[in-house]
């Protein structure tokens, strides 16, 4: 079985929701919808306080090309455009919207039938994609449209479908490719189509055997459409380790995936488009897995943008009373909340609830050079000296050292045995050699 | 901050695995030198972990580290690298050299440049040489000779000391080795934890199994050993002896599955461990082969220590997405 070549690390998998169906999550009260829920420009929002509006309209326009239109998750009358404390801790402008009934936009096909056939052109299914507000559901929240939009004297080659989900405790995609099996093979043929390819290979690690199955059955009529069972390999979801395990391909240092002529969709994405194309629905909701050890009720639920985190907990059973923190997204990369006020939005994949004695971190001792950092991390970088590096603000010798290649994937500081945070100087590291790069082009 | 999870790996569970993969060869070295071994190991290891609590406390006022296992392992490992009739004040001044010079003088763990144990035992080559290479002779020797002795058979039967096989190959007596059994099984004269090959490999695949260690620096070591001793040997079997010999006597197999490997002292990318490994072995062999001394592994893995920075700068690991141009 196949996998990434340079490093990674197997932690435990806590996949305690795989068994879990998709369960809806009743409406919020209010949902608050974040004005940027991806990476790019930020939008502008096209309602103004007292407007009644309905699920599935126009929020916010996108504020450029590389941004993504925002929609209503709900129906009802804008109470106020505020700032609302996000998953990353930081105030961010939201629209916030009292919630009556839930009445849709007309045009949006709400049936369970599938519609397999697309008869659309490229370049009207990119567009499609581009006024549904798409971006990469993993997590990342890349605009899905600007991946499908090759730079000119660049050729996709190859459509890489991203179902690895390596992180522990996540499993929303899971449960997506069990559920909607039929739905992501049509997605996956209209990208192939947008993108004008002729082969896509979905990875799939094979701790979830019942998920490459189903797939491989309802692909077996499309032979360009292979699904590839993958080693247990964190973090193997990470794009360009995914490339290489599906493809053998390694994207070069600081390009993008389409240097090698691949393009990843995670399949959260994927349905995503399929609804937007074939159901002209919006992106507004997702499947969010609430998760813990002490969590009575833990699950994957289908949500509405906008919805309370606090809500979510609620309808897993309540807040347990050990709780130490609560995690938007996986242990390995996910965000501690700073306020549980923060809403769900496009690249919410999960809510981990961690015991209080998961949650501390052990005390951090002198490096011992074991080395165990340098053999861990997948882009084959060496976190210690980075690290290192970092600590005394050495940020040209960081440089040299390929501190931009970091992907935060997290595999030091998880391997380190004197605890250090490692990550953390990393991302002091990226983020000061970032500046300085820019600063140089200006 | 990312990441919310560990892998509860841990300073002190290394250094206790490197302890429990030392016991095999600490049981040889009490079936061949008796209690004696025993009373060296345990001096060792005190004044190791004594002088570490006076320094961290008194002179560097510090949270006390002796609870990391790594002052236990440096003596556990000073005593393997000593005769078992040594003197115990000479112990206690080996460790003072080990735990006070080349470890907290330079910051403690993870900050040394030099493999404590092995300085400790190299001062005190240096300093006595005569106690230090006055070898016992194992339980069993003993019985042998005192039943020749009984027998009539030898007349030089009364002495209870005796040369190491690297010993005998430095004074071209290579008639006198002992089998390869023996020195596989450590029934020979040398340094305590030394002398034992299968207990040290015992020990060696404990720590690859627990993933202590990998393979990259022993494997490199016996490797380079072979070939440069093999090639050696081919050239002039009378001069040389075969490189099996090699890998089996003095401190070799302590010193490639234990001391080379010292997280602290060693490389960080498995090139430059490879690279290490392979400048212990040519070193070791030279210094053996031409060198005044008869053993030089300590001396091979200190002057690598040594090269193991520069090595850190030159050999990076596989980057991704950079190929070479």
């Amino acid at each position: 079985m196949r996998t990434f070549t340079i490093g990674g690390i197997h932690p435990p998998e806590c996949k305690l929701t795989a068994g879990k169906s998709i369960v809806d999550m009743p409406l919020p009260k209010q949902a608050v919808v974040l004005l940027g829920q991806h990476i790019g420009a930020p939008t502008q929002a096209v309602v103004e306080k007292g407007a009644m509006v309905k699920t599935g309209q126009l929020l916010a326009k996108a504020g450029g090309f590389v941004s993504a239109n925002i929609h209503s998750p709900v129906s009802g009358k804008v109470n106020k455009i505020a700032e609302v404390v996000d998953a990353s801790g930081y105030p961010r402008p939201a629209i916030f919207i009292d919630v009556e009934g839930d009445e849709w936009m007309e045009g949006i096909d709400r049936s369970e039938d599938l519609i397999s056939e697309c008869d659309l052109e490229p370049a009207a299914i990119v567009q499609k994609i581009n006024e549904a507000g798409i971006v990469g559901m993993g997590g990342a929240c890349f605009p899905a449209h600007v991946k499908l939009t090759p730079p000119p004297g660049k050729k996709a080659e190859i459509l890489v479908v991203n179902g690895v989900e390596c992180e522990p405790y996540l499993t929303a995609d899971h449960r997506l490719m069990l559920e909607k099996a039929p739905e992501i093979i049509v997605g996956i043929r209209i990208l192939m189509k947008a993108l004008n390819v002729d082969k896509a290979v979905i990875g799939i690690e094979c701790n979830k055997p019942d998920a490459i199955e189903l797939l491989q059955h309802i692909a077996k009529p499309y032979p360009a459409i292979e699904v590839m069972p993958l080693q247990m390999h964190y973090p193997q979801g990470g794009e360009k380790q995914l490339i290489e395990a599906t493809t053998g391909r390694q994207v070069p240092s600081g390009c993008l995936p389409i240097e090698v002529g691949a393009v990843v969709q995670n399949v959260g994405t994927i349905f995503a488009i399929y609804e937007a194309v074939q159901k002209n629905k919006p992106l507004f909701e997702r499947i969010v897995t609430v998760t813990g050890k002490s969590l009575s009720n833990a699950g994957n639920f289908r949500v509405r943008m906008g919805t309370p985190i606090k809500e979510l907990l609620d309808f897993a059973g309540g807040l347990p009373e050990n709780a130490g923190k609560v995690i938007s997204g996986g242990p390995m990369m996910g965000k501690a909340l700073a306020s549980l006020d923060a809403p769900v939005a496009k690249g919410t994949s999960g809510v981990l609830v961690m015991d209080e004695a998961d949650s501390k971190r052990g005390q951090a001792s002198d490096c011992i050079r074991c080395a165990k950092c340098v053999a861990a991390c997948p882009m084959g970088l060496e976190p210690y000296l980075l690290g290192a590096l970092s600590e005394h603000k050495d940020w040209e010798g960081a440089e040299k050292q390929h501190m931009m290649d970091c992907i935060e994937c997290g595999c030091c500081t998880f391997t380190c045995p004197a605890n250090r945070p490692l990550l953390d100087y990393l991302r002091i590291g990226k983020a000061k050699v970032g500046a300085l790069i820019r600063s140089r082009k200006q | 901050m990312s990441p919310h999870f560990h892998s509860g790996d841990s300073v002190s569970k290394n250094m206790y695995n490197v302890l429990i993969a030392l016991i095999p060869a600490l049981a040889v070295s009490l079936i061949f030198f008796g209690w004696s071994a025993l009373l060296v190991t345990a001096v060792a290891i005190a004044s190791c972990v004594l002088f570490e609590w006076l320094i961290t406390k008194f002179i560097m006022k510090r949270p006390c580290t002796i609870g990391d296992g790594s002052a236990i392992l440096t003596g556990l490992l000073l005593a393997f690298n000593l005769p078992s009739n040594l003197d115990w004040w000479i112990i206690v001044i080996g460790a003072l050299v080990a735990i006070g010079v080349a470890k907290m003088s330079f910051g403690g763990l993870g900050n040394n440049i030099f493999n404590p144990a092995l300085v400790g035992r190299v001062f005190l080559l240096v300093s006595f040489p005569q106690q230090m290479t006055t070898w016992p002779k194992t339980v069993f020797q003993l019985k042998a000779q005192a039943a020749d002795a009984l027998s009539g058979a030898t007349a030089a039967a009364d002495a209870t000391t005796g040369a190491t096989p690297l010993g005998l190959i430095q004074a071209g007596m290579t008639e006198w080795l002992p089998s390869t059994w023996d020195m596989f099984i450590g029934n020979v004269g040398g340094s305590m934890g030394e002398v034992g090959a299968l207990a040290i490999l015992i020990g060696l695949i404990y720590l690859l199994v627990t993933k202590t260690i990998t393979w990259h620096i022993p494997v490199s070591i016996f490797a380079t050993v072979f070939i440069f001793a093999g090639i050696l040997h081919l050239a002039n079997p009378e001069a040389y002896v075969d490189p099996i010999t090699h890998l089996l006597t003095g401190g070799l197999m302590l010193g490639a599955c234990f001391m080379a490997t010292d997280y602290v002292t060693s490389p960080m990318s498995k090139k430059g461990q490879l690279i290490y490994g392979a400048g212990i072995g040519i070193l070791t062999i030279c210094i053996r082969t031409f060198g005044a001394y008869p053993e030089g592994v300590s001396f091979a893995i200190l002057i690598m220590n040594a090269v193991t920075p520069l090595i850190n700068v030159y050999c990076k690991p596989k980057r991704f997405g950079r190929l070479k141009k």
